[in-house]
């Protein structure tokens, strides 16, 4: 099953403390490819905590683990994940004149893994 | 006064303390921490008063065990290090200099120095951060404060897209609604908190109104706002278009006119998303049409403990913020043109020179890709994906914990940096004041190449 979504990149706590302590470890990468997911999505995507997912856009795919977010938290049909280099795979480079890619609103088709 | 003192403590270590050390990580720059340092160990052990993002800051970095240049990969000298980074500089038709905020001001300038003797661009980091709010600027003005005017004043907090629990975690408890002020006897209980955002966040409960959006509806009811503000109509549909009922838009307009001294404070909820400057601007027009009504103020809040500094530095030099081009020997600005973002992607930037930031983490996969075919010059306190690639590599201290210097508050306060314990490493204003030298001695005292 593959649904359209919308993933919002932001920073997060762990985010923060686990680039300080260096980028190219392990505790970053897998912070920054953790995705959140509403529960009620991942019910009907037949998916649960820990599993992997594959978020694809119009420029390109990455393969992430996804946790599930209270419906009250997330709404339905959103993804949240903390920057890093799994989120840059997917965002597209025109920045409309601006100098500022779209970065936290991007259309991804989601995927099992 | 900086008033460090150095003792010995029970163990016979030798201990300084730094009283009013700043904290660089992010945009508060808390300029109140107490550092307890292990001057044997080179690490701080303690910083009192610090967040959990402050406490990560002082407690990663101490001495790495790394080389201090590396060219392709191999061991080298500084010397060798600024001779190859000069060449490679000197010999470029089209080179960009990116990041710059954790760096002090003093770094900054040199930077832009650099591009300016090699005409070449200069930009920072804000271009992928509040860079739309700094065109928005540019279009609509600021009614600004700084962070202690809103702190002893403000009885109306509005923050739109942002997340301070996570990303600034004093921005609540020393700015803006837990401490108390001069009109603020009772802090938090003489404020009332809005929180406007796509998801729920850790922020969220500390919020008294919480306004859920639909992603990428942040523009309509901004511009919404300034209607009812003004006492126009708007549409109908405006529940349905962006989730946010009539009801709530008319409390909200009902507060903030009758606020006594109102904030919005906005992230990059705002900037990052679609509408990008025109969502910057319609929050500062929003601010400054409701000062018809009250007092009231917009700030960005910011991200790199120096991005602010980096925009007073280039706009200082150049006389503008971010996206500067010196191609035809004189500072042009043209966002979309010289960000770095877009030179990468077009494939235009012969070579680049990236000072603590991480473009091949952070950028689009086009950008990234042309990185990987030109020479890049990375000065960094850590190893990054970006110093992965680069053909010459300088590790360098950190700012604020290793140097002195300034950085600038993102309300643009200018602090001075009380440096804990020494590096063996060179600061970035050291290893780019040898560049730009050996840029002098190479171009024998001319400027670089003009466009034709």
């Amino acid at each position: 099953m593959v649904e359209t979504m919308i993933l919002v990149p932001g920073r997060s706590q762990k985010q923060g403390t686990s680039l300080v302590a260096g980028k190219l470890k392990d505790e970053y990468k897998r912070v920054t490819s953790t995705a959140e997911l509403n529960e009620k999505d991942m019910r009907r995507l037949k998916l649960k905590d820990g599993d992997k997912i594959r978020l694809k856009s119009d420029v390109g795919q990455t393969v992430v683990t996804c946790i599930a977010k209270k419906d009250a938290d997330l709404p339905s049909g959103m993804i949240f994940i903390p920057y890093g280099p799994p989120s840059s795979e997917l965002m597209a480079h025109d920045t409309a004149g601006s100098g500022m890619p779209l970065s936290k609103h991007m259309e991804v088709k989601v995927s099992k893994v | 006064m900086v008033e460090a003192t150095q003792t010995k403590s029970k163990e016979s270590k030798n201990i300084k303390i730094v009283k009013d050390a700043t904290c660089t990580f992010c945009g508060c720059v808390c300029d109140d921490m107490e550092l307890t340092v292990d001057l044997d160990e080179h690490r701080i052990t303690k910083a009192k008063k610090a967040c959990v993002l402050g406490r990560a800051w002082f407690y990663e970095h101490t001495i790495d065990d790394r080389p201090v240049v590396l060219i392709d990969g191999k061991e080298a000298t500084l010397e060798e290090g600024i001779e190859t980074a000069a060449q490679v500089l000197v010999d470029a038709k089209f080179p960009i200099t990116y990041g710059l905020s954790d760096s002090t001001c003093e770094a900054q300038r040199v930077a832009v120095e650099i591009m300016d003797i090699i005409n070449g661009s200069i930009d920072t980091t804000t271009s992928v951060c509040h860079g739309p709010s700094g065109m928005a600027f540019q279009g609509v003005g600021e009614s600004t404060a700084t962070l202690g005017e809103i702190k002893n004043r403000a009885d109306l907090v509005i923050y739109w897209g942002g997340n301070p629990a996570e990303s600034h975690p004093r921005h609540f408890t020393k700015y803006a609604v837990t401490p108390k002020g001069m009109y603020i006897p009772n802090g938090k209980k003489d404020r009332t908190v809005v929180l406007v955002d796509v998801r729920r966040t850790p922020s969220t409960p500390l919020a008294d109104i919480f306004v859920l959006i639909k992603p990428g509806k942040d523009f309509e009811v901004l511009w919404a706002l300034r209607a009812l503000v003004k006492g126009k109509k708007i549409s109908e549909n405006i529940e349905k278009d962006t989730g946010v009922s009539r009801e709530v838009l008319d409390d909200l307009v009902s507060r903030m006119k009758n606020a006594q001294y109102g904030v919005l404070f906005f992230g990059m909820g705002l900037t990052m998303t679609r509408g990008r400057h025109f969502n910057s601007g319609a929050i500062l027009s929003l601010a400054s049409d409701l000062n018809e009504f009250t007092h009231f103020v917009a700030k960005p809040v910011r991200g790199h403990g120096n991005v602010t500094g980096a925009d007073n530095v280039v706009s200082w030099q150049t006389g503008y913020p971010f996206g500067v081009n010196f191609n035809r020997g004189f500072p042009r600005f043209n966002p979309g043109e010289f960000t770095t973002t877009d030179v990468f992607s077009r494939g235009e930037a012969d070579a680049a020179m990236i000072i603590a930031s991480d473009p091949a983490s952070n950028f689009p996969k086009k950008a990234i890709e042309h990185m990987k075919k030109i020479p890049i010059i990375s000065l960094d306190a850590k190893d990054t994906c970006t110093s992965k690639i680069a053909k010459v590599r300088f590790a360098v201290a950190t700012y604020g914990i290793n140097t002195g210097g300034t950085v600038y508050r993102m309300d643009d306060v200018p602090i001075s940096l009380r440096p804990a314990f020494d590096s063996p490493f060179p600061s970035d204003q050291e290893v780019l004041e040898g560049i730009r030298n050996r840029v002098k001695e190479l171009l024998k005292g001319d400027k670089a190449r003009l466009a034709a």
